[in-house]
């Protein structure tokens, strides 16, 4: 038998509270500078706007696109070079006029004649109000998923799971949201459902963790509450590294060998996987003390049990 | 305890000769094909035209490898993409106008398969390249030009029972009559209330001035508004099938919108260009007095507006509609019979070809201008004059510069008016050759992901491992097979929601798999520890996958496109991966284990 993490016994967690506090704290207050300094890169989908992926058969000249497209009249034209040097990306901003959907075939007719080696391989283009759509369904889904994963918690485990688990994991979303922002990563809808994909997952450890705890609570009678629950992680922790590595690779897979389209979203389930682990054995629990469970809250359910065994 | 009665086991055997039968076709590929399919929907294709095609065909020496007449089309397969398009060629000189000829992909897997309906997935635009349009419609114009219509009518009806008033004045989408007494007012209410019962009427009494105000009741507003949206489907409908476009897709969406999706488009411009014509066809009388200095300084004569022409002058045209698109029935290119000019020819229905017959025979010599109203503009599409008086419905309209702009012009009148204007709001294209890499890619990725996760397991966990593995193997033809049987559209994010629910789809298994060793290390008898181990997790298992199904459903309803591609496999895969890493597996197990009654060791 292979074990990777032969724990035999009970690692001391919750005596390292001040430590991982601190830690969770720094990463949290620098995610919200991150946030509020420089805020999400938001992509096409949220703005609106236009973004045009195109790829010439030799290196691109940008300089030369960027004349080309400077003769169209188009305002706030930006052109970077993407993935190889022959792919090029276009961004333009949103235009209220009538003609913005017409913004892709005016340039692409500048650089076809400019060089007519250019292929065109994506156009996202967005109206103002489809973007403002989007963000706010956006909004709403995530509140939607944070709502509904704490009901469920709350009807499962009791109130104080619900919110230790969601706080732990929302601590998760802002510290994705806040790499976003300090890199300036593209934002855009595929990377939001990642994330919302990645909360109800890592919720998941809470949920076995908690099961963990709840079923000690019933089982060791003699132990304190923090012993109770370093030996829930303990006893959980092989088993959290096994599923989060499992999905890591899958992930990491994505990230290598899906290529730019879903290179953010891959990064987002990257770091939403990694933090997942952290923050449900490292956060979670210790909140979980803070919001101060006792005994009492488990208790009469098992005498019930019992009598209706006998 | 670690047996399955015989039924458990056909029943699991008969789910996975299901899966790999439903998942097959999509491992088959596509092989070119050429649609034809009728430009107006109401006709049918019949064996006749099959016929006419095979000869054609065989005529230029092209060899089909198979033909089939379903769903109103006809789809020729062809062995490489060069015949496909010589087809195309010929078919499409050798048919004439009556029939659009499209190039399509056909699944490739045998006919066996389709048979028994194992089709493959849909491919989103994003694998297999192509147009998503969204169109929004106009419908604060929509209200405004019933109110118009209503305008009008307010006079007829007033005249005909010889109520006098004022003056019929309209702001948005209310009209207002002015009366000067309050008799005439209230006769005027009585009248109109029984003939408009659509309509909600409101009065108001001033010094000298009484007036009514009408409008639309909400839910006549609801109802024009639905017209207007249908009327812009067929529209499209017709406009897309001008296009030639395989498999087109237009749907409503919302309450005012209209998604497009045009597969494999490759001219975006084009498509843009007869789509976005967000045009609206009026035909109204050409005010001849007006001077042509004071039009160019914006001066319009009383009750007319100054419109361009396609040469770039300027006329004035009367504020009175005469016909709108509506009343236009059909528009083919052709010629003059006696100058042999391009010209296009007009057919109109009953009730315009009354209008139409009354008006030019007011109006002999003077011109007549059919107005191209786009995105609020007008412009004048031609100005002809009028010869005689025209009857019967079928117009002539000579002075085209060449037969291809008789041939824009008759598009533009034959797809029909739109019943609002309406404006491209999102548009997502993606070029043929990325469609095939970000296959290529999704592919890798979830290939190189599932061997790496399948090596670890197998490691990790010997025996037990290589079940897990193959239970996730058996996933992943699950929701592939589903997918397939649902006939989903697959997107990129739905790819990528395939890795991850293979990925995640490992933890039931990781699950089991740890309880069973610590049912071990708490010292029980290798057949106890399965047994305990897979009734144990399942309560897990249960538990840590609705809260991505939570997620999962939140998506589903608040996403759009690719987003809700990546939801539904997303659920999809979570239900069948509880299937897979449970039951399957178990079976696997208790295969293996479950009759050795002296089984001292597991490979764990």
């Amino acid at each position: 038998m292979i074990e990777f993490f032969p724990f035999r016994k009970t690692i001391p967690f919750m005596s390292w509270g001040k430590a991982t506090t601190a830690i969770s704290l720094l990463t949290f207050l620098f995610s919200v500078w991150a946030l509020w300094d420089r805020g999400l890169n938001l992509g096409v989908d949220f703005t609106g706007g236009t973004v045009i992926e195109v790829s010439y058969d030799q290196p691109a000249n940008l300089p030369a696109i960027r004349g080309a497209l400077e003769e169209t009249g188009l305002p706030e034209v930006s052109v970077q070079s993407f993935g190889t040097s022959r792919d090029v990306l276009i961004r333009l901003p949103v235009r209220g006029d009538a003609d913005a959907a017409q913004t892709s075939n005016r340039v692409m007719d500048a650089l076809t004649a400019a060089d007519a080696g250019v292929e065109l391989r994506r156009v996202d283009f967005v109206g103002p109000q489809v973007g403002k759509e989007l963000y706010d369904s956006g909004a709403l889904a995530l509140l939607v998923v944070v709502f509904g994963i704490m009901a469920y918690l709350a009807i499962r485990f009791e109130w104080r799971f619900a919110v230790a688990g969601m706080l732990a994991n929302l601590h998760d979303i802002v510290i994705i949201l806040g790499l976003f922002a300090f890199f300036q990563w593209e934002f855009t809808l595929t990377v939001l459902a990642g994330v919302l994909a990645v909360l109800g997952y890592s919720v998941n450890e809470s949920v076995v963790i908690f099961d963990r705890i709840r079923e000690n609570i019933r089982k060791m009678r003699g132990a304190t509450i923090p012993h109770i629950i370093d030996d829930a992680i303990t006893r959980t922790m092989s088993r959290t590294i096994i599923t989060h590595g499992s999905t890591q690779i899958m992930v990491l897979s994505m990230l290598f060998f899906g290529g730019e389209a879903l290179h953010n979203f891959a990064l987002a389930l990257t770091i939403g996987i990694m933090f997942g682990i952290y923050s449900s054995v490292l956060v979670g629990s210790p909140l979980l003390l803070m919001f101060g469970i006792k005994r009492e809250h488990f208790i009469k359910p098992v005498e019930k049990k019992e009598e209706a065994v006998v | 305890m670690n047996r399955f009665p015989l039924w458990k086991y056909v029943l699991i055997g008969f789910t996975l000769v299901a899966a790999f039968l439903y998942a097959l076709p999509n491992f088959f590929g596509q092989v070119p094909a050429v649609q034809v399919s009728p430009v107006r929907t109401t006709e049918k294709v019949d064996t006749v035209l099959l016929a006419q095609m095979e000869s054609l065909l065989k005529a230029s020496s092209l060899a089909t490898s198979g033909m089939e007449l379903a769903d109103n089309s006809i789809k020729a397969r062809f062995a490489s993409t060069d015949l496909q398009i010589k087809a195309k060629d010929v078919l499409e000189n050798g048919l004439g106008e009556r029939y659009t000829v499209a190039l399509n992909l056909l699944p490739a897997s045998p006919a066996w398969l389709s048979a028994i309906s194992a089709l493959p997935m849909n491919l989103g635009l994003d694998l297999r390249g192509g147009v998503h349009f969204l169109l929004e419609v106009d419908m604060k114009t929509a209200l405004e030009k019933a109110a118009i219509r209503y305008q009008n009518d307010f006079r007829t009806e007033l005249r005909s029972d010889k109520i006098r008033y004022g003056r019929i004045s309209r702001e948005g989408d209310a009209v207002t009559v002015h009366f000067s007494t309050r008799d005439q007012r209230d006769a005027a209410v009585n009248k109109l209330g029984t003939a408009f019962t659509d309509l909600a009427y409101t009065t108001e009494d001033q010094a000298e001035a009484f007036t009514l105000t009408a409008r639309l009741k909400p839910e006549a507003e609801k109802q024009v508004q639905e017209f207007a949206l249908q009327q812009n489907i067929t529209t499209l409908r017709n406009r897309v099938n001008e296009l030639g476009v395989a498999e087109p897709v237009i749907q409503q969406q919302g309450a005012n919108r209209v998604v497009v999706q045009l597969p494999g488009v490759q001219d975006t411009a084009k498509a843009k260009d007869i789509l976005g014509r967000t045009a609206t066809l009026e035909i109204r009388m050409v005010d001849e007095l007006a001077d042509p200095l004071a039009l160019a300084q914006g001066q319009a004569p009383f009750g007319t507006d100054i419109v361009p022409t396609r040469e770039g002058t300027l006329i004035a045209v009367k504020k009175d509609v005469v016909l709108t698109g509506d009343s236009i029935t059909n528009a083919t290119p052709g010629f003059d019979n006696t100058s042999g000019q391009a010209a296009v020819h007009i057919n109109l229905d009953g009730k315009g070809a009354r209008i139409f017959k009354g008006v030019t025979r007011e109006n002999v010599n003077k011109r007549m201008a059919i107005l191209l109203i786009e995105k609020g503009r007008a412009e004048a599409i031609t100005a002809p004059v009028i010869r005689e008086e025209i009857g019967g419905g079928r117009v002539q309209i000579t002075g085209m510069e060449s037969a291809q702009e008789a041939s824009d012009v008759a598009l533009l009148l034959r797809a029909g008016a739109l019943a609002a204007p309406m404006q491209i709001v999102e548009e997502r294209t993606v070029g043929p050759s990325m469609g095939a890499e970000n296959i290529a890619k999704g592919f890798n990725a979830n290939i190189w992901g599932f061997f790496a996760v399948v090596i670890f397991i197998i490691f990790y966990y010997r025996v037990f491992g290589l079940f897990s593995s193959i239970a996730l193997a058996i996933n992943g033809f699950f929701l592939i097979a589903l997918l397939s049987m649902l006939q989903a559209t697959l997107t990129l994010p739905g790819m990528a929601a395939i890795a991850l629910t293979l990925g995640m789809a490992i933890d039931a298994n990781v699950l089991i798999n740890e309880r069973i060793r610590e049912e071990l290390r708490n010292g029980a008898t290798p057949q106890a520890a399965i047994s305990a181990g897979y009734e144990r997790a399942w309560g897990t298992i249960l538990d840590a996958n609705v809260t991505t199904l939570i997620a999962g459903f939140s998506l589903f309803w608040l996403g759009s496109g690719p987003v809700r591609g990546f939801a539904v496999v997303l659920c999809l895969g979570i239900l069948t991966s509880m299937f897979s890493a449970v039951t399957v597996s178990r079976a696997m197990a208790n295969l293996t284990y479950g009759r050795q009654a002296r089984l001292t060791k597991l490979s764990i």
